[in-house]
């Protein structure tokens, strides 16, 4: 039988836990899990393992140089490389509204990527 | 002339705005927050990844999200605030002096402070590395402000001495912004860090993790050229034979926070040695009457919304005691860190001042596997705590309840960890 350990990131806690494959409808059976997540984080790790993308893109006509940004939804782990080179090509200008959608449909992956702060615009940024 | 206010707060970060809010909501007129950056959120706009706001909010946050939230609601609550202003002096009376370049010299009296002021991060002068003092060494923090609010990159090839979670959270950020990261170096046999951030930041993206090793030397004149890693023994000593170079342009070090206590120290308010901050009650009052403190100049914490938690506590007890609702006699329990225990915050509890429960933070002196956490008052059992795990990295957060201690007479609480055999 396949039998793999990980660890659960889904929070900080960090279970220990073990992910067995068998006949249910996932395909797999999980323990150690504390809750629900750990369950789903599981069985996606065996099959589609996923992340949130955080980063930052250049900002203009602002006190700061970088906008922090990261994907609304996880995104597969194996696109994260493909997806920070598309995401180094943008930029924006302040002002800028949290949650501001900056790059629709990422990759075909259905995450949009989003700004994850507000920042004011600055007179005195060298423009 | 001097200003007066009910509660001052001291540092803008996630402490200070979360005891701002509180302070104000229960019934505090004047709340006046200070802080020395140009923008309010403290260190959380420039810690960009996501795992913040679990506990509090339920869902997963960046830094800068996470901080937006307290923002929106201190703007809302009309809490005036002072950037860009840094308070130099603070005086066991409760009068704060502070400068910047619109007011000039400020002094204002308060009839609470809340100390907000974090922490600061262990530099390389505090490790002795041997070898040149070339560019290229940051501390993880510094190098986290240059990439992600700066736009600065701070190297191409990096190693990485300590396995703190910034360490970590900056060997995954310089990797996804193109520089190859050779190495994670921890003196200890365990990593600092966050599991989960081993697992998301270091297994990811195959940088390799070296346990019980240290940096011996650095090498380069202007920039930084390589450095010498090697094997330590059991008394964290390098072993002869063992030691590699590494070519390398950048050195960050994640090597442990240190609260920052200066302004504390300047009004002469008592300092526990194992946790570098102020010792502090259940109400997170400090040794001086109507002067509070929460977050990491208390005890670095390794979650957030701990330190929301704690600052909430600290922000409801400004305001109680500018109402005369606080009580002051002060030492009914003391609590205490047993064997195995490497500090318990708070230090001492007032009964009286309790609602429902207590909240005990507390970390461990080493790694436990399969042991008892032991409350015990005066030198009676009072809950016995199966853990799996225990490990200096991670906060344990115990609650017990007000009600048992309120029922007997008991003056010193004790946790530790069950002895083998006991």
């Amino acid at each position: 039988m396949e039998k793999r350990k990980m660890i659960c990131i889904s929070c900080p806690l960090g279970c220990n836990i073990e992910v067995f494959r068998d006949e249910s409808v996932s395909g797999f059976s999980v323990s150690g899990n504390k809750c629900e997540l750990g369950k789903e984080y599981g069985v996606k790790e065996m099959t589609n393992p996923t992340r949130l993308l955080t980063t930052t893109i250049k900002l203009k006509n602002s006190h700061l140089k970088r906008l922090p940004v990261r994907t609304d939804l996880p995104i597969p782990k194996v696109l994260i490389k493909n997806c920070m080179r598309e995401i180094n090509r943008i930029e924006v200008s302040a002002p800028v509204e949290a949650g501001m959608i900056l790059v629709e449909n990422i990759l075909g992956t259905g995450a949009n990527v989003i700004s994850s702060r507000s920042i004011g615009q600055n007179q005195h940024a060298g423009m | 002339m001097q200003a007066e206010y009910d509660v001052v707060v001291i540092g803008a970060g996630p402490a200070g705005l979360a005891a701002a809010i509180e302070a104000k909501k229960n019934g505090v007129e004047r709340v006046l927050l200070v802080d020395r950056d140009r923008e309010l959120g403290g260190i959380l706009q420039q810690c960009i990844h996501n795992g913040f706001g679990l506990h509090l909010f339920k869902e997963e946050l960046t830094g800068p999200e996470y901080a937006e939230r307290f923002i929106n609601e201190l703007k809302e609550l009309h809490i005036e605030y002072k950037l860009e202003t840094m308070v130099i002096d603070l005086s066991k009376d409760k009068v704060i002096t502070m400068v910047n370049s619109k007011d000039g010299l400020l002094t204002i009296k308060a009839k609470a402070i809340v100390l907000a002021m974090g922490c600061r991060e262990r530099t390389r002068g505090a490790l002795n590395i041997p070898g040149t003092r070339p560019s290229g060494i940051f501390t993880a923090g510094t190098a986290q402000r240059f990439v992600n609010m700066e736009g600065y990159m701070v190297g191409k090839r990096a190693v990485i001495l300590g396995s703190g979670d910034i360490g970590l959270i900056m060997a995954r950020r310089l990797t996804l912004e193109g520089a190859k990261v050779l190495a994670v170096v921890e003196l200890l046999p365990y990593s600092s860090g966050l599991t989960r951030n081993i697992v998301q930041c270091l297994e990811d993206f195959e940088i390799p993790l070296y346990l019980s090793h240290t940096i011996t030397r650095i090498k380069g004149k202007h920039r930084l050229e390589g450095v010498y890693i090697a094997g330590v023994d059991g008394n964290r000593q390098p072993l002869e034979g063992t030691e590699v170079y590494i070519e390398c342009d950048t050195l960050l070090l994640s090597v442990g926070l240190i609260p920052e206590n200066e302004l504390s120290k300047a009004a002469n308010i008592e300092l526990d040695t194992a946790t570098n901050g102020p010792i502090v009650s259940e109400s997170m009052e400090t040794s001086i009457d109507g002067i509070f403190a929460c977050g990491n100049v208390v005890h670095v914490h390794d979650l957030a919304d701990y330190v929301t938690l704690e600052a909430q506590r600290a922000g409801v007890s400004a305001a109680e005691y500018v109402k005369g609702l606080l009580w002051k006699k002060r030492t009914d329990i003391c609590i205490r860190a047993g064997q195995g225990v490497r500090y318990v915050v708070p230090h001492f509890v007032n009964v009286d001042n309790l609602k429902d429960t207590l909240e005990l933070f507390m970390r461990v002196d080493d790694v436990y596997k399969d042991k008892n956490l032991l409350i015990k008052l005066d030198d009676e059992i009072l809950t016995t705590m199966k853990k799996k795990r225990l490990v200096p990295g991670e906060i344990e957060h115990i609650e017990i309840n007000a009600k048992m201690l309120k029922e007997k007479s008991v003056s010193v609480l004790t946790v530790e960890v069950q002895k083998e055999g006991a």
